[in-house]
């Protein structure tokens, strides 16, 4: 198993920690795994992505030119990254951000509202975890139980009452696959 | 021990109190501001000092003197900070200071931009600063490699009373990778007899005069002497160099750092299309592992080498010279941060192989 992800957004979106509960349940579960981040001058309202990749195997090369998901949360990530993903791959889009469809036919598109669902759970800070939940949903590489066990930890016991709702993002996200 | 996902920067910085550095001076630049913010937490915890210095060559400065007192001290940078710091590197070096710099460079030069590159080899290996002095450089691929590498950094640092140098870059410092930390609350500290910790009238300690100016010629000229002994000694003991799938391979790569990782990602790529290619990364820069260079690549087996790096042809030159026109070289790489890729790379040798 070898996946290679991309996830991109504007910051503040929550693109990088995405990412980062992803590769830290991976650790979790004994995979090997690494995240790169886009690193610039770069603000709340620019362009952010990082690529994290999960695999069985050792890691040789961290980066990624040719991902095998693309999971993006404005329009601009998606024109950006569509050409690059792998034919037969995956792209995740945040359809209530993104008013376009995947112009490709050779790979799977997946349309999740995340904003309007984040919306619908009472905090729109969320949206990211619903397209984690979504991403999670199609690709099974991690349990979410794993990755709530990794944003505990990166939460810390005082703001472990946010828990909950997170799961329930995650859920929501998944439930939008099938 | 448990693994934990950190980023390069912090896992360094954790690694560097491991070993028993207690003392940093710094000043910022991207991309390795990861390490002095995680430094200004930590140090304070464990006993010991983080400085914020006024410039880089004030930091520098402050390395020299902690480093002469016994300590063990680190400072970091990246390119255009490091080539502040080039006269306190040369000062260190004559002083005979045993310290820890990390660089993790970023693209020049000049101010250059802030992504990743390769292009400090020369400035490392080949003495930015003045004078007749080597850096032990080492060049580490992975997060875990260079924490376990920062341990030995300070070891070696003391063993021959020279500052060594981590040659990164800023992916490295960048990225996250699960790593396993040796926690060690009381690093073993060696005796510096040598120190400046208190002269003793009595006899017990006597003055240590740590400086860097000889004035008189037959002076300066023991000292370069007994420098140039030790840099033969730890050329000698100090080399480290990986191989892999080098054995009766038709092309061998050369790289260093994270580009080495592409080129794994290569070797992989042409191993599935019955390419046989192998991978020669030095892991000490300075001292160059010139044998295991050359022995890997006079194979009868092999056609040509490829070095590739984030630079415009740097460690290029030390291939050369480890092949000794023994067998073709060819370069590729790319200056201004922009990192090859796998796919390139295995297309370059595929062109090599129809040539």
């Amino acid at each position: 198993m070898v996946e290679k992800n991309i996830f991109a957004g504007f910051g503040g979106q929550g693109v990088l920690l995405m990412g980062q509960l992803l590769a830290a349940a991976g650790m979790m579960e004994g995979k090997h795994t690494t995240w790169v981040p886009s690193y610039g001058p770069e603000m709340r309202g620019g362009t952010a992505n990082c690529s994290v990749m999960l695999s069985d195997e050792e890691i040789d090369s961290p980066l990624i030119t040719r991902p095998t998901s693309l999971i993006v949360m404005n329009r601009p990530s998606l024109e950006k990254f569509e050409d690059k993903v792998v034919p037969g791959g995956s792209i995740f889009v945040n359809s209530s951000m993104i008013d376009v469809k995947v112009k490709r036919e050779d790979v799977n598109a997946y349309y999740v509202p995340c904003n309007d669902l984040a919306a619908e759970l009472g905090n729109n800070k969320v949206a990211n975890m619903i397209m984690l939940g979504a991403y999670l949903g199609k690709s099974k590489c991690v349990d979410v139980e794993t990755v709530l066990d990794a944003l505990l930890e990166k939460l810390g016991q005082k703001k472990a009452k946010l828990i909950p709702l997170n799961r329930e993002a995650l859920l929501r996200g998944a439930a939008c696959i099938e | 021990m448990a693994l934990k996902l950190m980023k390069g920067c912090e896992a360094i910085a954790e690694a560097a109190i491991q070993a028993g550095c207690r003392y940093f001076f710094g000043y910022p630049i991207t991309p390795q501001n990861d390490i002095p913010e995680y430094m200004s937490l930590r140090l304070p915890q464990v006993g010991g000092c983080f400085l914020q210095a006024e410039s880089e060559l004030a930091a520098i400065n402050m390395v020299y003197g902690a480093g002469g007192a016994g300590a063990r001290v680190m400072t970091s940078s990246s390119s255009p900070g490091i080539s502040l710091k080039q006269e306190g590197i040369s000062t260190c070096c004559a002083a005979e200071i045993p310290c820890v710099i990390v660089n993790m460079m970023r693209g020049g030069p000049g101010l250059g931009n802030i992504q990743a590159s390769q292009g400090d080899y020369f400035q490392a290996v080949k003495g930015g600063g003045h004078g007749d002095y080597h850096l032990v450089v080492f060049a580490p691929s992975s997060i875990q490699e260079t924490c376990n590498l920062m341990q030995k950094a300070f070891d070696t640092a003391d063993k021959y009373r020279t500052p060594v140098m981590i040659l990164a870059d800023g992916l490295i410092g960048q990225m996250m990778e699960p790593v396993e930390l040796k926690m060690n609350p009381n690093p073993e500290m060696p005796e510096k007899p040598w120190a400046a910790q208190g002269y003793d009238p009595k006899g017990e300690r006597p003055r240590a005069v740590l400086n860097s100016l000889y004035i008189e010629t037959e002076d300066l000229d023991v000292l370069i002497n007994r420098l140039h002994e030790r840099y033969a000694e730890i050329e000698k003991n100090e080399k480290m160099v990986e191989t892999y799938h080098t054995e009766g391979a038709e092309f061998i790569l050369c790289a260093y750092g994270t580009v080495a990782r592409v080129c794994k990602a290569a070797v992989r790529i042409l191993e599935e299309q019955g390419v046989k290619v192998g991978l020669v990364r030095p892991i000490t820069l300075w001292p160059f592992p010139t044998e295991t260079v050359h022995d890997a690549i006079a194979q009868e087996s092999v056609k040509a080498c490829l070095t590739v790096e984030m630079s415009d042809g740097q460690m290029y030159e030390d291939i050369r010279l480890a092949v000794n026109g023994c067998k073709p070289c060819e370069f590729m790489g790319k200056a201004g941060s922009i990192i090859p890729s796998a796919e390139e790379i295995a297309e370059r040798i595929l062109k090599m192989r129809e040539a």
